[in-house]
């Protein structure tokens, strides 16, 4: 088994709100992520795949197609867009960097064709990133 | 859904490998220039993860506040411009960043229950780094 990771960066904005939290909640428990205005941040994107090597291309997954799903996929869907406001999965659930890796785990798992998904690692900042297998 | 999170911090510190256990010969010639009986320092990067099921109303594994506000309080206000051997907790096991390690997983399992701990990783220079995931695995 040998382990592929594939880095890829983008750039949006989010804020943290919950509505079945009254104001004074959202701000107590999200501080100044609950900005209704929203704030930005450049995303760091790391998609590690694994597989066998092919014995005729050496290769584990087709870089070309990783590259592409993940810019069909995470990068047109998410590069220079309001989370809150753009991404589907983000009109209930809170951008978090949590949710956000789950939500890139769950639009590549199904669309990778040889090699299979097995970590999903989003860099809020470089000192924040979060990390999702896929467990439930 | 069970999510991953890790958080990175900075300190800075000084220490000096020596081992009472060995002849003066035995700790230059295992410890090198780190041996230098005036010690020396490093820029530490910490990163803790922590993992568990994101929060169905926050969205969040743990609130960072929380962790951020353990790590301040009871790791870098320790050891954040120290001299790691004047600790107590160095003072019979040599401050390497393995031991270094241990210690600081130590304080966040007994202490910070928000999250699970996995790991804490140590980064002493850009050229290398310890991880410590828990477990006996320290020979004695």
């Amino acid at each position: 088994m040998v382990y592929l990771t594939r880095k890829a960066e983008f750039s949006a904005s989010h804020f943290y709100h919950n509505p079945d939290f009254t104001p004074e909640e959202n701000r107590r428990i999200f501080g100044k992520c609950n900005n209704p205005n929203g704030h930005g941040h450049n995303y760091t994107l790391e998609v590690t795949v694994k597989g066998e090597i092919d014995p005729r291309s050496g290769f584990v997954v087709d870089l070309k197609q990783l590259k592409e799903v993940m810019t069909r996929e995470v990068l047109d869907a998410m590069d220079h867009r309001f989370l809150n406001k753009e991404v589907p999965e983000f009109a209930r659930k809170i951008p978090t960097t949590e949710n956000i890796a789950i939500a890139i785990w769950q639009r590549l798992a199904s669309k990778l064709e040889r090699a299979q998904l097995h970590r999903v690692r989003v860099y809020e900042t470089p000192d924040l990133f979060v990390d999702f297998y896929g467990e439930t | 859904m069970k999510a991953h999170l890790t958080r990175r911090y900075m300190f800075s510190a000084s220490h000096r490998l020596h081992s009472e256990a060995m002849s003066s010969a035995e700790n230059r010639d295992i410890y090198g220039k780190c041996n230098n009986p005036y010690g020396h320092g490093h820029n530490y990067v910490l990163e803790v993860t922590v993992s568990g099921s994101v929060d169905e109303h926050t969205g969040m594994v743990c609130d960072l506040m929380d962790l951020d506000g353990f790590v301040e309080r009871e790791v870098l206000s320790r050891y954040d411009r120290e001299n790691l051997n004047m600790l107590p907790e160095f003072a019979s096991h040599v401050p390497t960043t393995e031991n270094l390690c241990v210690e600081i997983f130590q304080i966040l399992q007994q202490g910070f229950h928000f999250a699970h701990l996995e790991r804490v990783r140590i980064g002493e220079t850009m050229m290398n780094s310890f991880e410590y995931s828990g477990g006996a695995e320290i020979r004695k």
